[in-house]
């Protein structure tokens, strides 16, 4: 179970993780920073289950007939966390809305052009 | 007794203020609001503070559940100092926001910027009262979120690109020390910050929680704006209503620092810390490149604000100089800079927002000859200029002896020399702002312009006058700064 594949979670968090982060930082579009801001965030919710996950465990729930549990405090934390990453999304958003009024772009670079100062 | 719950309440108190701001609707009323659970907070912070002060650290479980599976908050010498800070601050804003929010927001849903205040206060209460990891992420959030919101309502529409581009530094510095908290926990298994303390000194450093550090480290230093991850910052004070500049620069990026501190002393060891990791010539070398570097920006920005928010830059480079020495001066050198410049920067930005109240605008060009007819205002701007130079009598000056002091117990001379250099700098962006109110003749908005109402021009000069004070009569932020440095610097033994 140790060996690379074995792990293939920590593989998919890494992908996750470095294409959303490259997404904020190449694309000029106001809202596709926001989609890889959304994809590094759950990148990161991915890595906390994976935290969570024990070996032949099963959902955390108490039952008699099962003995072994996956941790149940990793998926509550990412609850969590995920409130306060949809909360964030909505907040971008409404920006991104505000900036298109005020100046009728969403483009980084369009909108650096027209802010220049006199 | 109600004083045993003096933690809990410290947060809930400006936390169940928002949604009251927000039912009561009507503008003064929601003023008032936030006002009261502002006076409350500074209260209950000072109370705190004298609690710690005569009986050591409160440890206080949240709802009853003990320490290592509930939350616990827990308030020591250090985090007593900076939620005193805080709530000061705030309470001082908060009479002057009457006004100047009226005017630079108008009337109508003024009630939405008391909530978001209060929210954002309740936040940064959190952060630093906290003794959980993860609840100091959700904290953090509440104050960033909800700064994001404030900033964006200033009137000029460069406040929503500022705002925006400060919502996605600031979420990725965020999910970054989600990301090292989680791989805390994956190692230690626990969250609360004095067991993962205990677990981490007890275990032999290991990669995870190395990857951990550096999460940690980056995402905090993002949150505060060390240089170079300080981007966000100029653009989002430079914009933001007068009042929101004022209350952040004085508050947000000092709790990071806390945070900063936190982490590195109590939650990691000093061995960790600076011995294994080489954090502290890391941090040094940023340190003294933000002091210089961004001095130099600040020097040439004609908008006011925004060469505050640099300067802003550069005290926080000093702040985190003092952290860098790793020594008891060292520390209480970037504590007491930490309180020092709340109370400078916090009155300077009041003072431009006087300014902007009265001329509408925060250029160079527009304050010509001002100190004519607004001279309470400049008179406070150039004392708190001279307090973030270092002249004799400021606090500022206090904070660079013992910035060099440290220095020179390390045997740091070069360093010693460039505290001195950079404050030149300082001379220079203070200078220009002297020069122009003062030996220049009046612009066309200066000549009509007049000292700020008292409601605006009292809480200015509170702080500014605080910043005089606190450089003559030194005992209470120095005694304080020092016993934090040395609960802190112990806490790692």
């Amino acid at each position: 179970m140790q060996t690379a594949l074995g792990l293939y979670n920590y593989w998919i968090v890494i992908f996750l993780m470095m294409a959303g982060f490259y997404i904020v930082v190449a694309h000029d579009n106001l809202i596709k920073k926001i989609v890889g801001l959304n994809i590094f965030q759950a990148s990161v919710f991915v890595l906390y289950i994976t935290f969570g996950k024990v070996t032949g465990g099963t959902a955390p729930i108490v039952d008699p007939a099962f003995a072994v549990y996956s941790n149940p405090l990793p998926h509550v934390l990412i609850l969590t966390a995920i409130v306060v990453g949809v909360a964030t999304t909505a907040l971008g958003l409404a920006l991104v809305v505000r900036i298109n009024e005020a100046y009728g772009t969403i483009e980084d670079d369009e909108i650096s052009a027209q802010d220049i100062e006199p | 007794m109600i004083a045993a719950h003096f933690p809990a309440l410290q947060v809930v108190i400006p936390l169940i203020g928002a949604p009251v701001c927000m039912l009561v609707r009507y503008r003064d009323w929601s003023w008032a609001v936030a006002l009261a659970c502002s006076w409350a907070a500074l209260a209950i912070a000072w109370l705190m503070l004298q609690q710690v002060l005569a009986g050591g650290p409160v440890s206080y479980a949240l709802g009853g559940w003990a320490a290592p599976l509930g939350i616990e908050y827990r308030v020591d010498t250090v985090n007593a100092y900076v939620l005193l800070i805080v709530s000061a601050i705030g309470s001082v804003v908060m009479p002057y926001a009457r006004r100047s929010v009226r005017h630079e927001f108008g009337t109508a849903r003024v009630y939405l910027f008391y909530t978001s205040y209060l929210l954002c206060l309740a936040g940064l209460l959190g952060v630093t009262i906290t003794g959980d990891a993860f609840n100091l992420f959700v904290f953090l959030e509440i104050s960033s979120l909800s700064s994001y919101v404030l900033i964006s309502l200033g009137k000029d529409r460069r406040a929503l690109t500022a705002a925006y581009r400060y919502l996605v530094m600031g979420t990725i510095g965020a999910t970054f020390i989600v990301i090292g908290v989680g791989l805390l926990y994956h190692n230690t298994g626990t969250l609360n910050m004095m067991d993962l303390a205990a677990r981490i000194a007890a275990s032999t450093a290991d990669r995870t929680i190395g990857a951990a550090f550096g999460f940690l480290v980056v995402g905090i230093s993002l949150k505060l704006a060390l240089f170079p991850l300080h981007l966000w910052l100029p653009n989002a004070y430079a914009y933001a209503p007068s009042m929101v500049s004022a209350f952040l620069a004085a508050t947000a990026t000092k709790v990071a620092l806390y945070v900063l501190l936190r982490f590195l002393f109590t939650v990691f060891n000093l061995e960790l810390s600076f011995g294994v990791m080489p954090l502290d010539i890391v941090l040094l070398v940023l340190a003294v490149i933000a002091m210089f570097a961004a001095s130099t920006v600040a020097v040439f920005q004609n908008n006011l604000k925004r060469m505050l928010a640099y300067s802003s830059v550069a005290q926080i480079g000093y702040m985190v100089l003092g952290i860098s020495y790793a020594t008891v001066t060292g520390l209480t050198a970037g504590i007491l800079h930490l309180f020092n410049h709340a109370l400078m920067k916090g009155g300077m930005f009041l003072a431009l927002g006087c300014v902007f109240y009265r001329i509408g605008s925060v250029h160079i060009r527009d304050l010509h000859g001002i100190a004519r007819t607004m001279p309470w205002t400049m008179a406070a701007f150039v004392l708190g200029g001279f307090g973030l130079i270092g002249v004799p009598l400021t606090v500022g000056f206090i904070s660079k002896w013992y910035l060099i002091v440290g220095a020179i117990d390390r045997g740091w001379w070069v360093v010693a020399v460039l505290v001195l250099l950079s404050s030149l700098l300082a001379v220079a962006y203070v200078w220009r702002v002297v020069e122009a109110a003062y030996f220049r003749p009046p612009s066309e908005a200066a000549k009509q312009a007049s000292d700020a109402p008292a409601s605006m021009m009292i809480p200015t000069w509170i702080l500014i006058g605080a910043s005089i004070w606190f450089g003559i009569e030194t005992s209470l932020p120095v005694g304080v700064a020092e016993r934090a440095a040395a609960e802190l610097l112990g806490a790692g033994r």
